[in-house]
């Protein structure tokens, strides 16, 4: 025990004295800190604190949260929202993860002979379009009177947030498509190679070799699309507006802290309950990155190739 | 090859973004415009402004007591008509005063310029939405008191009852118009197909039965998508029939009734019929693709207030009329929703208050009244002046006002103060209602619940 201390301490002290902290590093990273603070965790810190007051600046505590849960006057919003955006990153989750490998995996086969940069720039195009041009491309394709489904997808309750979500993986597909490009390029041909001399089919390849190896990128990107779709919001509010309907069921934390914060046609803005709505997101988002980062990252095993 | 192909593909999405950001950018600049022509105006005096040592109040002094106002405003529709018609004409009369008017979208007004008032950046004469929203902005102090103005005497009561405190001592705004609903039909339909102007409730459905039993034309141009068509050109278009107009909405608001009484049940009853009439797919028809089927002539009948009545001069090709909502027997009192839509205020934190005041008292005038009623005909002067209407549609909603109790919509005042907000579930149960996801039963319900849940009023009874 005394020795080992010792020991540390010995490494410790040596190290103190050999490195110096480098000024320069300072320099670097000081105006990217500066303005981060300035802009990101200063505002993020003042919205903790204002969901602790009320509108006229009293300090209130926790009551304001207490709105939120069941009994209170934003509890069946904030529920219905909070719903709804768990079955919107659910669809991001099952629908473009998968796909986006698959595209992946054919732009990487050597059934595409020619023009693979083509497709990859065409699939992901959409990714840098803007949120409210793809709705309105969307809206225009789906509108029952000059569209072409005469069935009101967006107008139904039943098919108007996955018609929704199915239009953000649209438009984002290409950024897991991308990231998973990346990685399968990555693996080594000699790795496959020795699995096909060792008879492996095409599927246990896939199953045993690639997979795994791009199990720690589906985190990554989840946990990307998580935070995101969370997030959420321009969609559905250039599309539903800040209603977010029909009757509520497109709406999302990101269009409930609009009309709390902002107000919406009679409805008075709130600066507190739009702080407790930010906030109750802050802390959704946090749980989630929690849950990633002690139950998935930590577990998940990273190959050296 | 490939590369150039990749690159192209990269250029027209940079394109592409550009032209979104740069619609974005055209809007700042218009809501700028005005800024940079002082900039021009000053700039001779540049000189004379270093030499005073750029001293600010001398600067203002230097550029010939030129006053720059500018108008908020969420009537992005009408910037044509300020900038032509009704600016120039005050600058004419005030050649100190440079007004220009600075338009945000509706659905964003509200918001816009709370952060602006809030942030000191707003301009110095702000559009007045009716009620509470601007009751809210007066007593934060945005808005300022303007019981004193002269020209104020110019209106009644109920015109200035939306921009007044609840002790109805201090006034903020100063009334321009209301806007009345009814429905816009297409006359040349109406004639081939055989129908009459209904004015019964028996006699509008057998003439919606007529126009979809003929199949040419949609008989109900409206979808439910955005909602608010659902509420404010449907329920509050046909509902002060039910409730006799100003007894209903009073009634509600001292609660002696409840949206849960029959009145409002058979408002909802009716509405649900409207959906067999409706385009197909109506649950996703938003609002501008109910205007563009009105008036690329596919449909018979507009559920409209007289705010339609410029856009469809514009765009409808076809002979018009409007009818006033139906009663329920002939010869019943018919009550209409003249509702007071938009007004003028004076921002506290103006500092050009006293043009801004010459301004104000240039809207009560009669001149005013008369120029804006012509060049937006649909928007109702409520002024005491006799204004002479051009627009024969126009005159027809007018006319009404003669024939038939006028009243507000009912969840204006004061009842849309709380949470859950009356107006937003208005919208939604009037959408789900003539959806049919939910009966108009179990849709007063949720309203009556909404109101009780924080309106004293409404709980003791």
């Amino acid at each position: 025990m005394t020795t080992t201390s010792t020991k540390t301490d010995v490494v410790r002290g040596t190290s103190t004295r050999r490195w110096r902290f480098p000024g320069y590093v300072a320099v670097f990273l000081g105006p990217a800190l500066i303005i981060y603070t300035m802009f990101m965790v200063y505002p993020l810190l003042d919205s903790l604190r204002l969901s602790l007051f009320s509108d006229e600046g009293a300090f209130v505590g926790l009551a304001n949260f207490r709105e939120l849960l069941p009994g209170g006057s934003l509890s069946s919003s904030f529920w219905n929202a909070l719903g709804n955006n768990f079955v919107f990153f659910a669809f991001h989750f099952l629908v473009q993860n998968p796909v986006g490998l698959f595209l992946a995996v054919l732009l990487t086969q050597h059934l595409l002979k020619r023009g693979r940069g083509t497709y990859r720039t065409l699939i992901f195009s959409p990714t840098v379009l803007s949120v409210v041009i793809v709705g309105f491309i969307w809206q225009l394709i789906l509108s029952p009177l000059w569209g072409v489904v005469s069935t009101p997808l967006l107008g139904l309750t039943s098919t108007a947030l996955p018609t929704l979500s199915l239009m953000s993986v649209w438009q984002f597909v290409g950024i897991p498509m991308m990231f998973f490009y990346a990685v399968l390029v990555g693996i080594p041909q000699d790795l496959i190679e020795a699995a096909r001399v060792d008879g492996a089919s095409g599927w246990t390849i896939f199953w045993r070799i690639i997979f795994p190896l791009l199990l720690p990128m589906l985190g990554i990107i989840s946990i990307i699309t998580y935070i995101a779709n969370l997030n959420a919001f321009d969609l559905i509010y250039s599309v539903q507006g800040a209603l977010a309907g029909p009757e509520f069921s497109t709406d999302i934390m990101g269009t409930l802290f609009y009309r709390s914060f902002f107000g919406f046609q009679l409805q008075a803005g709130s600066t507190a309950m739009g702080a407790t709505v930010a906030t109750a997101m802050f802390i959704v988002i946090l749980l989630g990155v929690l849950v990633y980062l002690f139950g998935w990252a930590k577990r998940v095993e990273t190959y050296e190739l | 090859m490939k590369r150039t192909f990749t690159w192209m593909i990269a250029i027209v999405a940079v394109l592409l973004i550009a032209a979104a950001c740069s619609s974005d950018d055209s809007s700042d600049t218009t809501a700028a415009g005005g800024d940079e022509t002082t900039t021009t105006a000053a700039g001779g005096d540049e000189t004379t402004t270093t030499a005073a040592g750029g001293d600010e109040t001398t600067t203002t002094a230097a550029s010939g007591d030129t006053v720059e106002l500018v108008i908020e405003s969420w009537r992005n529709d009408d910037l044509a008509i300020w900038e032509d018609t009704i600016i120039p004409a005050f600058e004419a009369q005030n050649p100190n005063i440079k007004v220009s008017f600075a338009p945000t979208a509706p659905a964003e007004y509200n918001a816009v310029l709370q952060g602006r008032l809030e942030g000191g950046t707003a301009g110095d004469l702000i559009t007045c939405r009716p009620f509470d929203a601007s009751l809210d902005l007066y007593d934060a102090g945005h808005l300022a008191d303007i019981t004193d103005l002269p020209g104020m005497e110019n209106f009644s009561s109920v015109a200035q009852s939306a921009w007044i405190t609840d002790d109805g001592t201090q006034k903020f705004c100063v009334p321009m118009a209301s806007v009345i609903h009814g429905f816009i039909y297409n006359a040349d339909a109406f004639a081939e197909v055989g129908v009459d102007v209904p004015t019964t409730e028996d006699e509008f459905f057998a003439a919606l039965d007529a126009i979809k039993a003929d199949g040419t034309y949609d008989a109900l141009a409206m979808g439910t998508a955005d909602q608010w068509e659902a509420a404010t050109m449907g329920f509050q278009n046909i509902g002060p029939n039910y409730w006799k107009g100003e007894e209903g909405r009073i009634g509600l608001i001292e609660g002696t009734e409840k949206f849960t009484d029959q009145q409002y049940v058979d408002t909802y009853n009716t509405l649900a019929r409207w959906a067999d009439y409706m385009p197909g797919g109506f649950e996703a028809i938003a609002y501008p693709d109910s205007q563009a089927l009105f008036t690329l002539g596919g449909a018979a009948i507009y559920p409209a207030g007289s705010w339609e009545i410029g856009l469809f001069n514009e765009q409808a090709e076809f002979a018009m009329g409007a009818f006033k909502p139906p009663v329920k027997a002939a010869g019943d009192t018919c009550y209409i929703s003249d509702h007071t839509d938009i007004a003028l205020g004076l921002n506290a934190a103006s500092p050009n208050a006293d043009a801004a005041k010459t301004f104000l008292s240039w809207v009560a005038s009669d001149e005013f009244a008369s120029m804006y009623a012509n060049s937006l005909p649909g928007f109702f002067s409520l002024s005491n002046h006799e204004v002479t209407m051009d627009d024969p549609l126009a005159q027809e909603f007018l006319s009404w006002r003669g024939d038939c109790e006028s009243t507000i919509r009912n969840s204006y005042q004061i009842l849309s103060r709380g949470e859950p907000n009356l107006e937003n579930e208005l919208w939604a149960v009037s959408a789900t209602v003539i959806n049919s996801t939910a009966t108009p039963e179990a849709g007063t319900a949720i309203l009556q619940e909404g109101l009780e849940a924080w309106y004293p009023p409404q709980q003791s009874g």
